[in-house]
């Protein structure tokens, strides 16, 4: 046996580690167990790093360790990250640090929120690193307790129904999963390896013949992953459990949890079932242009400042949709791009969101008004923060949102060109919720009701001046990113294409 | 070249950093180092000017360096890089000039001003965007600094935020002219979809090799001059100018007069060989410009904000550039003319918004209607006022005259030569006169006469030096700087339509030299002719006051509304795109919240009713059964137990009661039977 290499267990476990340790801290020590889960995460991160130290974009899965576990059933214990997961890990690994400073103003009940937080980075990071499906399902259902616990305790008034509602919409989409799993595993001489599914059944005589059975498996995993996106018409749950969770969790939410949507077509479907990937190109553009567009205009309705980011969202996820339907090299890196881009630049909107809420304790975007004259500082994170999510130059959503673009406008499929012009339209519509939600809020007279609002604090900096940083540096130099995964991009449109 | 091209951008943005995190720290608030900055720009375009015009002096100039910057995949490579040649030279010097001017003004006009440093952060971010736009060989960076133009722009017409006419005025502008910039996208995206490439000289090489045929090329042409209908505001997305004028006036003079807007007619003129290639996209963007010139004309006649009517003139003149740009696809030396337009304009429109600006801030009003005899108060302003107003009219020995007479010769002999095209011309004429005309009345009413107000009038005053001296810096330019450019340039035919492959350099071979001597003084007596109509009329209106407006007013009626009222367009806009996207977003929310969220909330009860039915089923049914059993079982143990009396003789009788009931019984069943 090949010798394991143990970095991504490490860096998935530490936080398990640090949710055990809090869990045997008194709970009267509130400010020891914030400094307790912060610490725990900054491993994770040290990992991340030294990840990159020996990653080489060129090879395909790297770090792998792979030990069985049940072997009854030919599961393993099998983890590796290439191309694809790498920009996931390090994002989930910058974020989760700023989530906990950023969570350094909860009081009520810290021992069990911290210590599920950490649980639920483990459960995030094992998605990114699990190579058997198995494992991948069952870190992908780990990550649903510790989200329902937290939103339904620390969120807002109605966070009973959000919480309820996200874990049982995720949980429906979760049952297509499973099933697709076991059919692949009956169907494939009981295999959950990730690595060798595909090849596999391309080789298969059985599977060559059974396109019926393909279809169907195609759709229900498209339906579990579509809800995680979320895509058009399961996207319901995201405003509700956005606009009841804790600012720190919306920000994993949206920043993390919806690209693991995206993230599983990337790593499941497309590379096991390439053929019925491009059968369903045009729907899955289809269902990308309506997010684009529906999104924007349902984003622009909004009254409460954090539904419309939600929205927002919505509309930014249908960008990665359409690279990914593009199913060119220009579309698949933009749309992979877009997704790490949309998780910095998401996050910063919610904890924006977070810090006028902290201060008004509302979010109505009509209750504001002349902000940027006594917050400037605010006013000014802000705007670039709304920029970047509009798409300007010089930050990284531009790049991605062009590379995307360019990406579906080169298809092979001519309707899925025609749906990118129209879909360009959102490019506008964005421009215009995001610059008429600014002005209502920091232009125009002082609301005289906020004149003394206290601007950013020393910790809401450093929770948002990083990430800003990083989304302008992304900007620049995009190739930074870019570079870590074309070649497994290149790859997966190889595949891809020997089957058009 | 390439050290320059490098320290041009370098400054600016250097500047921009500084200035924006440390601004305020600094002493003075940091106005010396962004207008220092683009002094050392300046000095620098000035070095690469000399280089390229005067020691180079080739038309066919050209300097080119390209860095890679990142990959798309699949061979998608983006660049980053420089194309110099003498157009880029010319506009670097429009462009530092300007800006600099604009800067050494706003150290006096926006003094005292709150946020003060960020107002030069601001400039500085606009002066690199727009010498990024100059100097860039590729589309795709191109489009980038086109955007940058635009957030700059977005940020200093809304420098006065709290205001909410500053803060409308800056969102319209950002959003009508992402319009245009997505028509741009889809251009680029349509030329790189079938040539795979960004760089300027690749595709025009592409172009003239026929690498894309007629149809696609003629779209993605019109796609892009999309870009430029925005920017430059043309029709139908004239509509965000005037109100940017809710900007400080330097900025309105740097960015809405003289550079940002003109990036339209450089991109078009820079683009030449993708748009020349079509006929039916130089028709198209020949007409449009004819619109936009003419129309805006006739919309400034009427206005009473000094600024927008002069934002009213830079729309027309704009028109007049991308008219010219249009039939430069067809008569030689209309190109030409159209840009040697865009730098005249450049310095005496920035001259006009300066004096504009001058007058503002001493009477603190916008509204010429109460302005009136400040030639007095303000002697500078007002001559170096009128000599941009010379030259915008087009009167002979000031700059605008030259520029204006050669498009009117490219459009004569373009008429000439299709006489369905001869309106084209017309219009032009026409629009010239009107020029003249509402000009001179915005001189007439500010400086001459009676004042209007005399308070304000009273606390007038000439504005400080750093305010004058740009003005008779500018003024100078109106005058010499025309000349000087057309000396140096166009006599040698500098400023070519870049010709590439053999077909384009035999045509352009041919075509030289054809320019015909009826059109060319036709064009120049005519263009004389309506200039001094134009400003003789507003003489007799405005200052001998021999015709009465009132009476103009009363008889043009109709006519009078649709100019006062703008033709209109804004309420069009409002009533038919603006309304249906806010409907359909209304409409939209409610399916979201009701249809699509309804549809996942209703599967709450129909879940809960199943739970409740199908629990009712459970205890009433399922277990009812077992129930039911336990009671037929008790009830039989029941009936059973008053059997079991425990006496001998009482089990005997009934043993013997069973005996006979069950011989009848069978007796019964046997007879039925048989």
């Amino acid at each position: 046996m090949e010798s394991q290499n143990h970095l991504l267990t490490w860096m998935t476990f530490w936080p398990l580690i640090g949710a055990a340790v809090i869990l045997c801290t008194p709970s009267r020590a509130k400010l020891f167990i914030k400094q307790l889960a912060f610490l725990f995460t900054l491993p994770s991160l040290a990992c991340g790093l030294w990840m990159m130290k020996d990653y080489d974009p060129a090879l395909s899965y790297q770090f792998v360790a792979k030990v069985p576990w049940i072997e009854t059933f030919n599961i393993f214990y099998f983890v590796g990250a290439d191309g694809l997961s790498v920009p996931l890990l390090l994002l989930t690994v910058f974020l989760c640090p700023i989530c906990i400073l950023a969570s350094w103003g909860i009081n009520d009940r810290v021992k069990g929120y911290f210590s599920l937080f950490l649980l639920l980075e483990t459960g995030m990071l094992g998605v990114f690193i699990s190579l058997d499906f198995f494992l991948f399902y069952v870190f992908w259902e780990l990550m649903l307790l510790p989200m329902y616990f937290l939103i339904g305790v620390w969120g807002g008034p109605r966070r009973e129904y959000a919480a309820i509602k996200f874990f049982l919409y995720t949980l429906f989409g979760s049952v297509f999963l499973f099933i697709a799993m076991i059919v692949l595993y009956i169907n494939t001489g009981s295999s959950f390896d990730l690595t060798t599914l595909g090849p596999d059944i391309a080789a298969s005589s059985f599977w060559a013949n059974a396109a019926n059975l393909k279809w169907w498996l195609f759709l229900a995993m498209f339906v579990a992953f579509a809800i995680k996106i979320p895509a058009f018409p399961f996207h319901t749950w995201l405003p509700d459990a956005h606009v009841e969770a804790p600012t720190a969790i919306s920000v994993i939410l949206a920043g993390i949890l919806l690209k693991m949507g995206t993230y599983g077509l990337l790593r499941i479907s497309y590379p096991i079932l390439p053929d019925m990937a491009v059968k369903f190109a045009i729907f899955i553009a289809v269902i990308a242009f309506i997010n684009i567009i529906y999104g924007a205009l349902v984003a622009m309705a909004q009254t409460d400042l954090k539904k419309l980011v939600a929205y927002s969202s919505i509309s930014h996820m249908g960008i990665v949709m359409l690279g990914m339907a593009a199913m060119t090299p220009a579309g698949m890196n933009g749309a992979v791009l877009q997704m790490f881009n949309h998780g910095t630049i998401t996050a910063m909107l919610f904890l924006l969101v977070g810090v006028v809420y902290d201060r008004a304790h509302h979010r109505n975007i009509d209750g504001f008004g002349g902000l940027a004259k006594n917050l400037p500082v605010y006013a000014g994170i802000t705007a670039v923060a709304f920029f970047a999510a509009l798409g300007l130059p010089g930050f990284s959503g531009f790049i991605s949102e062009v590379l995307a673009f360019m990406g579906g406008f080169m298809s092979h499929i001519l309707w899925i060109r025609i749906i990118t012009i129209i879909g360009t339209s959102g490019i506008v519509l964005t421009a215009v919720y995001m610059l008429w939600t600014y002005q209502r809020m920091f232009l125009g007279p002082v609301n005289e009701k906020y004149a003394d609002m206290p601007d950013c604090t020393l910790r809401e900096k450093v929770t948002l001046i990083p990430i800003a940083i990083i989304v302008l540096v992304l900007g620049i130099f995009p190739n930074l990113l870019i570079n870590l995964f074309e070649p497994t991009m290149g790859r997966l449109v190889e595949l891809l294409s020997k089957n058009f | 070249m390439e050290t320059l091209a490098w320290l041009i951008l370098a400054f600016p943005i250097i500047a921009l950093v500084i200035q924006y995190f440390f601004g305020k720290k600094l002493p003075r608030q940091g106005d010396w180092l962004s207008t220092g900055a683009i002094g050392l720009s300046l000095i620098c375009s000035f070095i690469l000017f000399i280089k390229v015009i005067f020691i180079e002096g080739d038309p066919n100039y050209l300097f080119q360096v390209s860095y890679p910057w990142f990959t798309g995949g699949g061979g998608l490579d983006f660049t980053f890089g420089f194309h110099i040649d003498n157009l880029t030279a010319v506009m670097l010097m429009v462009v530092t000039i300007v800006s600099f001017v604009v800067h050494l003004y706003s150290i006096g006009y926006m003094h005292g001003e709150q946020f003060y440093d960020s107002f030069f952060a601001y400039l500085s971010l606009f002066s690199f965007s727009m010498l990024l736009l100059v100097l860039c060989d590729n589309l795709f960076v191109l489009y980038i600094s086109w955007e940058l133009v635009g957030v700059s722009s977005y940020l200093l017409i809304g420098f006065y935020f709290w205001k909410d006419s500053a803060a409308d005025a800056c969102k319209k502008a950002f959003i009508t002219t992402r319009v245009g910039d997505v028509f741009m996208f889809l251009g680029i995206m349509t030329l790189v979809l079938y040539l795979g490439k960004f760089n300027y000289t690749e595709i025009f090489e592409a172009v003239s090799h026929g690498e894309i045929s007629g149809w696609v090329i003629t779209v993605a042409g019109i796609c892009l001059f999309g870009g430029a209908v925005g920017k430059s505001a043309q029709f139908p997305l004239h509509v965000w100018l005037p109100d940017a004028m809710e900007g400080p006036t330097p900025v309105s003079a740097l960015i809405h007069a003289a550079t940002m807007v003109a990036a339209g007619v450089y991109m078009v003129g820079r683009l030449f060989p993708i748009f020349s290639s079509s006929p039916e996209t130089m028709l198209v963007i020949a007409y449009i410009g004819l619109i936009t010139a003419f129309f805006a004309s006739l919309i400034a006649i009427t206005q009473t904000d000094i600024k927008r009517i002069l934002a009213y003139s830079t729309l027309s003149q704009l028109g007049y550039m991308i008219t010219a740009l249009g039939v430069g696809g067809f008569v030689v030396g209309a190109y030409t003319a159209g840009l040697y337009h865009l730098m005249t304009h450049a310095f005496f429109k920035a001259l006009l918004f300066l004096c504009s600006g001058s007058v503002i801030h001493a009477v603190h009003t916008n509204e010429i209607t109460s302005m009136g005899g400040l030639r007095k108060k303000m002697p500078i302003t007002a001559i170096t006022m009128i000599i941009g107003t010379l030259a915008i009219s087009g009167v002979p020995f000031f700059s605008g005259f030259g520029s204006k007479d050669a498009i009117l010769a490219g459009a004569l002999q373009f008429g000439l030569e299709h006489p369905q095209h001869f309106p084209i011309f017309l219009g032009l004429l026409i629009g010239a006169g009107i020029t003249a005309f509402y000009m001179f009345r915005l001189i007439f009413l500010t400086f001459f006469g009676e004042p209007r107000d005399q308070e304000k009038f009273d606390h007038a005053h000439e504005s400080p030096v750093t305010m004058t001296i740009p003005l008779i810096i500018l003024a100078l330019l109106s005058i010499i700087g025309g000349w000087g450019l057309y000396g140096a340039l166009w006599l040698n035919a500098l400023i070519v339509p870049p010709v590439i492959g053999e077909a384009a350099h035999e045509a352009a071979a041919h075509g030289a030299g054809h320019g015909s001597a009826l059109a060319h003084y036709g064009a120049m007596v005519l263009s004389l002719l309506v200039a001094f109509g134009g400003i003789v009329f507003s003489y007799m209106v405005y200052y001998k006051r021999s015709i009465s407006v009132e009476m103009l007013t009363k008889k043009m009626g109709p006519l009078y509304q649709l100019s006062y009222n703008k033709f209109w367009v804004d309420e069009f806009y409002e009533k038919t795109v603006i309304a249906f996207v806010m409907k359909s977003r209304m409409v939209l929310r409610a399916f979201d919240n009701t249809v699509i969220d309804g549809a996942v909330n209703i599967t709450a009860p129909i879940t809960r009713g199943t739970a409740m039915i199908s629990g009712a089923v459970d205890k009433y049914i399922v277990d009812g059964l077992v129930n039911l059993l336990a009671i037929v079982v008790q009830a039989i143990g029941a009936v059973s137990t008053l059997f079991q009396s425990g006496v001998i003789q009482n089990y005997l009788l009934k043993a013997a009661c069973a005996i006979g009931a069950l011989l009848l019984i069978h007796n019964v069943i046997m007879r039925v039977l048989y």
